[in-house]
């Protein structure tokens, strides 16, 4: 069997994931701690299925890392990171600096030179966007008060990133390694003068922030139109890798630069969309990055220094455990939400084997030291979602738990819409126009890509995308809306959207527009409690003013009309049970003509109402009122 | 035990401090029924038949509102006009309502001070009730003295509270057979029977 085969090595990673993550979730573990297991289960340690490759593997699936970022800079709008500002520049950077001052005093006291202390603790002092995001979005702890600190914290450290790999060339105290040239010799900078560097570094920010606003919107817009479903995701995998290749080329991260991209279009009407289709890839290949971390661990290395490694760990992730956890307190964060956020970003990152091999280029650390480093590095990363677990399962109880923390709680973002609205032609326009008026939260969904651009202009927030999709439900927060408004024009699409509710969201309430009797009995029957006919009402209004202009008063046939409907609607309601067509005349006629005996009038009364409290006649024959007249 | 019917109206309850405090403080006794009239009629469209009914099932019915021109919201009025029909609440031979106990529980700005001949409301509350004292007895009920919360402007948020527990005390001892007739008629409000202690009261 060829275990280089393209195909085998897929299926020794899915086989993995697909055995474990599911175990993994079962246990309460959580899928990156699954993840991690599959990577040791498959890795030399254990099956040896993958060897050296695993660091390939890393490099291609780091890509995941990226795809996250532009699916965090989507969810974000700028406001928000505005809203953040104190606590990503004021957090962020005094995590970075305190702890890489730590982890570089206790290096230099050691023995190690001051250069290689420094970028020790710098490339120590990141934490992992991966893990750690992840396993926030699966508890449903990025709204809480210690999930926006970590996102603060993590985001500045990815900036931070930038500047630290400017700063290692100057570190450099030994001969540079020989694969050095392998890196910069494809960037675009490379030779240019520091100035002329830092121009293109702006100008391709600039370029991002721009085509985002002017450029892509309508490229999206022209892409919808065709209605082709993979053409879109191509389009948006294809905005992802291209500026991935741009930043490459000049020099900056990757995820920096989708995170700016995805920020750039969080407002836009494809926000859910983007977010729904990236959503499988990105997922996929952050369980990819956590599988090759889980097989890089290299036990052999461990094995032959167990104590060293074992206490490197344990030291670093208390150091940086103490540092963050001090640094919450002073940023008035609750004991609960402080646990959880210094616990949770104990570990080092994901950037740490960037810069781990950058710094080995250049030439500031010996390779010995990156050897052990790396294994340290990937079993912190390891251990986090098992720390959080302890965190969570022993120690949180343990100190009263739901405590809140009243000064952070106004940057909790909660854009999470108490209505959804699926189509939005002219009867959801209305609908719309009427909850927007009284500041009702709504998420607006619709599949005219035309229509959306329109609406948005007049200020609209509309979505683009096929409302019946469970993933674009989903990401429009089904989960938290307390109903859904389905207007969608096709009666069978409304049929396929609630059999999706059904399935996934059984809690969401729904109301339906409907054309006429017949696709309302289809509705009933699908289980549908409020049905509404598009018709209907106005039908009723034209009846009342037919009415009114045949001298008929008002008041009068506006009740006469409500009664209508209130049998017409328990009517409804029988034969949407009939199915058989012979059957459903019969019945559908009797029950004309019991409407018609029901409001039978006399003496030129309407409706038939029996509001007997305003006639007179039996008062008038009562002897004891004529008495008493 | 005696069953309750409360026929509740307020137009607009989200503004109303006092009767929001009250119905959570006794819509989930036992024996008592809240019917909250805005909420099911909103187009004020009363099933009658419906409203006939519960009143049967029902000896003990409190109107309970605010007190909107010395009277009550319009859907009280709705609700007398159509469903206390003749010869079915009165009349020589509408005598289903009789025996029933019925009274008002209100809710005023103005205090208790005010209500008087030498106040700016010039009569008393039970006088400015008279119509509803004689809607019940043409019906044949005995109309008991009324539940009042005065001054609700300027209450604050524990008096209201308070009021709310006298409200639920005077239910529940209600619903149980606990007030003689002799306390019923000292009284000039139901809440003289269960008074506020005065330590408590701001």
């Amino acid at each position: 069997m060829d275990q280089n085969s393209f195909f085998f090595q897929a299926f020794v990673y899915l086989a993995a994931a697909v055995v474990m993550v599911p175990i993994a979730k079962k246990t309460g573990l959580g899928s990156v701690l699954g993840y991690l297991l599959a990577g040791i289960v498959i890795g030399p340690a254990v099956m040896g299925f993958i060897g050296k490759e695993g660091q390939d593997v890393l490099h291609f699936a780091e890509f995941g890392v990226v795809m996250m970022l532009f699916v965090i800079g989507l969810e974000l709008e700028p406001e928000l990171l505005w809203r953040l500002r104190k606590s990503i520049l004021g957090l962020g950077t005094l995590q970075v600096l305190i702890t890489a001052i730590l982890i570089g005093a206790i290096a230099m006291s050691f023995g190690m030179q001051w250069q290689q202390a420094v970028a020790l603790g710098m490339i120590l002092s990141l934490s992992s966007t991966a893990i750690v995001l992840q396993t926030l979005n699966e508890k449903g702890l990025m709204k809480t008060a210690a999930g926006q600190s970590s996102f603060s914290v993590l985001l500045f450290q990815d900036i931070a990133v930038i500047p630290m790999l400017a700063l290692f060339p100057l570190l450099a105290v030994l001969t540079p390694a020989t694969v050095a040239d392998e890196h910069h010799s494809k960037t675009l900078v490379e030779g240019l003068p520091g100035w002329a560097q830092t121009l293109v570094v702006l100008g391709s920010v600039a370029v991002i922030i721009v085509a985002g606003r002017f450029l892509v919107r309508p490229l999206f817009r022209i892409v919808a139109a065709t209605r082709l479903r993979e053409v879109f995701t191509a389009t948006v995998l294809l905005l992802v890798v291209g500026i991935a290749v741009l930043m490459t080329q000049v020099g900056l991260s990757p995820a920096l630069g989708t995170f700016l991209a995805g920020v750039v279009l969080a407002d836009s009407e494809y926000r859910h969309e983007l977010e729904s289709d990236i959503d499988p890839f990105k997922g996929l290949l952050l369980g990819l990055f956590f599988i090759a971390v889980g097989a890089s661990i290299d036990f052999n290395l461990i094995l032959e220094q167990p104590m060293l490694i074992a206490g490197l760990v344990l030291l670093l992730i208390f150091i940086k455990g103490i540092v963050l956890f001090v640094l919450g307190k002073f940023f008035r964060l609750g004991l609960e939400q402080n646990l959880l956020f210094a616990v949770g970003l104990s570990q080092v990152g994901e950037f740490a084997f960037v810069l781990f091999s950058f710094s080995l280029q250049e030439g500031i650390l010996p390779k010995e030291t990156i050897d052990i480093m790396v294994a340290v590095v990937a079993i912190t990363m390891a251990l986090t979602p098992l720390l959080m677990l302890v965190n969570e399962k022993l120690v949180l109880p343990l100190v009263g738990t739901k405590e809140k923390a009243p000064e952070r709680e106004a940057d909790e973002i909660d854009e999470k819409n108490p209505v959804i609205i699926a189509g939005f032609g002219h009867f959801g326009n209305t609908i719309g126009r009427f909850l927007k008026a009284h500041k009702i939260g709504m998420t607006i969904l619709d599949i005219d890509s035309d229509r959306v651009e329109l609406l948005r202009k007049m200020g609209f927030k509309v979505y683009y995308g096929d409302a019946t999709r469970y993933d674009l439900l989903q990401s429009a927060g089904a989960h938290h809306a307390k109903l859904i408004i389905i207007a969608l024009e096709p009666a069978e699409k409304r049929l396929e959207m609630i059999e999706t509710i059904k399935k996934h969201f059984p809690n969401l309430r729904m109301l339906v527009r409907s054309e006429n009797r017949f696709d309302s009995y289809d509705l009933m029957n699908a289980g549908m409690l409020h049905v509404y006919r598009e018709t209907f009402d106005t039908a009723m209004r034209v009846g009342v003013d037919t009415m009114k202009f045949l001298g008929y008063r008002q008041y009068s046939a506006q009740r006469a009309a409500r009664l209508f409907a209130k049998l017409d609607e328990a009517n409804l309601k029988k034969l949407a049970a009939i199915r058989d067509w012979d059957d459903y005349v019969l019945a559908a006629k009797e029950n004309i003509e019991e409407l018609e005996r029901m409001l039978q009038t006399d003496n030129n009364q309407i409706g038939g109402i029996r509001d007997t409290g305003w006639d007179e006649e039996s008062l008038i024959a009562d002897p004891e009122s004529a008495k008493a007249n | 035990m005696a069953k309750l019917l409360v026929l509740f109206a307020h137009p607009a309850l989200e503004k109303s401090r006092v009767h929001t405090r009250m119905i959570k403080h006794i819509h989930h006794l036992p024996n008592v029924y809240f019917h909250d009239l805005y909420e099911t009629y909103p187009d004020l469209d009363i099933d009658v038949e419906k409203e006939k009914k519960l009143l049967l099932d029902h000896e003990l019915i409190i109107w309970q509102h605010p007190f909107y021109w010395y009277s009550a919201p319009a859907i009280i009025k709705q609700w007398m006009d159509l469903v206390l029909e003749h010869n079915w609440a009165y009349g020589s031979h509408g005598k289903m309502l009789a025996g029933k106990k019925i009274f008002n529980s209100i809710s005023t700005g103005g205090k208790k001070e005010a209500y008087c001949t030498t106040g700016r409301n010039h009569y008393s509350i039970p006088e400015l009730l008279a119509p509803f004292e004689q809607t019940a007895r043409l019906c044949r009920m005995d109309y008991l003295p009324p539940f009042v919360v005065h001054g609700t402007h300027r209450l604050a948020d524990a008096d209201i509270e308070l009021h709310a527990v006298q409200y639920e005390q005077l239910l529940v001892a209600l619903t149980n057979d606990r007030i003689s007739e002799e306390e019923y008629r000292k009284a000039k409000y139901l809440n003289d029977i269960y008074p506020i202690p005065e330590q408590v009261q701001s």
